[in-house]
């Protein structure tokens, strides 16, 4: 297909949702799903057949509307009238409502700082589009990156592009995201391959299942660029076998790229080839780990090796591979669509852009938010988070899931961005942000958290394999009350010795959520130990000793 | 290459297999199809038993020990039948803070199963999860393949007992 018959599509597509007067989005990513979107959007239809206006107003699945905690959420376009923990039993009254006043009750007020302090890239289609239908992505300068890229910048113009932008790996560790697309684009490799990684495993984060829920072609779109900037005809895309909808919108948007000319041979009219297929994860923390991930696409058991040499030299079937995180690949479209220069006037100086962050724990506002990097801990909870219910204390704040820390209330005016929080021990990660007030013990979340890495652990290694067994030991005494001081000495030892011996992330990282609550909250452990003072215990804490 | 064309009977005369061996050929018989096909055989048959093992071994041409490493690293592989239903508690971190620990607790009290356990009767299996990614609705619970969140123990215990009901 050429650039000339697409824009037809997408002319007749605009036309076609301009001849609805009204639009009602249904909220339809999995969080809204699990409480009944799916009735909710039938029920609306049926009621808007029986009165009559099917013909002038649309109904339509939309991805991540954002505010999970007030779902299912609908909204009504163009008014923008948005309502909050919808049932069908109110249906037929916002059918009603569409002629007349909008239901008050049912009201979420998107003034509110949640969506107010937002600001989107990478889910700017979230929320805005059907994510099963790929004229929508088109209609909203879909595939308007590739199309640049394709007819007017050369492979090392893209690459340039990108290492202008500014942007950083999204999946943690911040690795400049151009510099990765030079080592492979120069890479004398015969075949080259592009990966994009979607083993979303950190618990407490959803922002890469939300962004392939609601808007998958924008990743494919970020691949497809990638590919051509490095010279790679095929790409994979590793997702969790546990996101099964996050499967299914994957495999209908890649198919309908295809029929489109989108991706496959001949990419609109050029010479440009490109495929994505899809490969399942099986559960395995550790494949989030580049070379882990590798292996597994092999068909191998996901265990890692060590590096150099990178991916980007060596990779999969031994040949040049980038690997790039699903909210990387989704900053790609509009960073050439708007230019690097733009991209790169948004956040602090070493973070450009924004980052999704994942939203959960004891906070008012759950869900998915997207921010300017430099924004500070405080805005995020309080304001956009609406600060902790049943009047609470706020505690700790966990970013980074199993590889991150604890960042305790002293530190929450600090602005989030990768160097300000590896200072205070703990890592940016893929964006999962767990908020906790005062009643959770910090002792019990490192061993939550050892707990995981310890039976996560690949076992190929020794210090990871043992080590975290022993500092789970360890914590367990603690909060059984049967350790002393010898014993929390000890289990800092091995935290060291673990971080620096390990041989990969999983293993090195494993002992920073002890760290972190070490140093913050050090009078936790040593409150516990058998021959400190037996102060009292933090409720929650007493309970799980029991 | 030549010797490539001779490849296994299905172990028995269940149409299932076909599927199986869909997968198989979509990836040539190559050994990087391992992890797909034994997805595949766990769709179809809910768990990964011996026979489907050695089958997926002697269709690929991979050592069983290979497929058998494969099969047990990956914790979403299951070598045991699952029961009729399926209860799956999310651990994630959310889900943890917000008392996914007591689910699993009046699950165990209620129908004396522990995770990964499946009752006497064959009725209900309960597992948990790493995390489902449904953290904004903690502490979330999969019944049946749907996420059910923001659950309470005894919602949870009422939905399941009407299972457990002579029916």
């Amino acid at each position: 297909m050429t650039a000339e018959e697409l824009n037809k599509i997408v002319t007749a597509e605009i036309e076609a949702q301009q001849q609805y007067k009204q639009t009602v989005r249904v909220c339809v990513a999995a969080g809204c799903l699990s409480s009944g979107a799916d009735q909710i959007k039938d029920g609306l239809q049926k009621q808007l057949a029986t009165a009559g206006l099917d013909k002038e107003v649309k109904v339509k699945g939309v991805g991540c509307m954002g505010l999970c905690a007030a779902g299912p959420l609908v909204s009504v376009e163009p008014a923008g009238v948005w309502y909050q923990n919808v049932t069908t039993d109110h249906c037929a009254e916002l059918v009603a409502s569409l002629k007349g006043k909008p239901v008050e009750r049912l009201r979420l007020d998107t003034n509110i700082p949640f969506y107010a302090r937002q600001k989107k890239i990478v889910l700017e289609n979230c929320g805005e589009i059907d994510p099963d239908r790929i004229e929508e992505y088109l209609a909203r300068d879909g595939y308007g990156g590739l199309q640049q890229a394709l007819t007017t910048l050369s492979p090392a113009q893209v690459v340039e592009q990108m290492i202008k932008s500014g942007l950083r790996g999204r999946g943690g560790a911040g690795y400049p995201t151009g510099l990765k697309w030079s080592t492979v684009a120069k890479s004398q490799s015969a075949q080259k391959y592009v990966i994009c990684n979607a083993d979303e495993g950190d618990p407490g984060a959803f922002m890469d299942r939300s962004v392939l829920e609601s808007d998958p072609h924008r990743v494919l779109e970020g691949m497809a660029i990638a590919g051509y900037a490095t010279g790679a005809i095929e790409g994979y895309i590793y997702v969790r076998a546990e996101y099964p909808l996050a499967i299914s919108r994957l495999k209908a948007a890649i198919k309908q790229a295809e029929k489109m000319g989108l991706l496959g041979s001949k990419i609109l009219g050029t010479t440009f080839c490109f495929t994505i297929q899809i490969r399942l994860g099986a559960g395995a923390f550790v494949c989030g780990e580049e070379t882990a991930l590798i292996a597994s696409i092999e068909g191998k058991r996901g265990q890692p090796r060590p590096r150099p040499p990178f991916p980007a030299e060596r990779g999969l079937w031994g040949a040049a591979t980038l690997i790039n995180n699903v909210e990387t690949f989704a900053n790609v479209p509009p960073i050439l669509r708007h230019g690097a220069d733009w991209f790169a006037a948004i956040g602090t100086e070493k973070s450009k852009g924004t980052k999704v962050f994942a939203l959960a724990g004891t906070v008012t506002n759950t869900g998915l938010i997207e921010v300017p990097m430099g924004i500070s801990l405080r805005e995020i909870i309080f304001d956009i988070g609406g600060g902790i219910p049943d009047g609470k204390k706020f505690k700790a704040v966990q970013t980074g899931g199993p590889s991150g820390g604890c960042i305790p209330d002293e530190y929450l005016d600090m602005p989030v961005d990768y160097e300000s929080l590896a200072k205070v021990g703990s890592i940016m990660g893929s964006g999962g942000m767990i908020i906790m007030d005062e009643t959770s013990s910090m002792v019990d979340v490192a061993r939550f958290f050892m707990e995981f890495c310890m039976s996560e652990s690949c076992g190929k290694c020794v210090p990871c394999r043992v080590g975290t067994a022993q500092m789970h030991d360890l914590l367990n005494r603690i909060i059984q009350r049967k350790a002393s001081a010898a014993d929390l000495a000890l289990l800092q030892e091995l935290c060291d010795l673990v971080r620096s011996t390990s041989l990969c992330g999983l293993g090195q990282t494993a002992p920073n959520p002890v760290l972190s609550t070490l140093r913050y909250f050090r009078d936790e452990y040593e409150q516990l130990l058998s021959d400190g003072q037996p102060a009292s215990a933090p409720a929650a804490l007493a309970e799980v000793a029991k | 290459m030549a010797t490539a064309t001779t490849r296994p009977a299905p172990p028995n005369a269940d149409k299932r297999w076909r599927m199986v061996d869909a997968t198989s050929r979509r990836y040539g018989y190559e050994s990087h199809a391992l992890i797909e096909a034994l997805h595949t055989v766990q769709e179809c048959f809910g768990f990964l038993d011996e026979t489907a093992l050695r089958y997926v071994a002697a269709s690929l041409r991979i050592p069983l020990s290979k497929v058998y490493g494969v099969a047990t690293f990956y914790h979403f592989f299951t070598l045991k039948p699952k029961g009729q239903h399926t209860c799956v508690v999310c651990m994630g971190t959310a889900c943890y803070i917000k008392g996914a620990g007591a689910l699993l607790e009046s699950l165990h009290q209620n129908f004396g199963v522990k995770p990964g356990e499946t009752t006497k009767d064959g009725k209900l299996s309960v597992l948990t999860a790493r995390c489902v990614g449904s953290c904004g609705l903690a502490p979330a619970v999969v019944i049946d393949g749907n996420v059910l969140g923001k659950l309470q123990s005894p919602d949870l215990l009422a939905r399941i007992q009407k299972w457990e009901a002579p029916q």
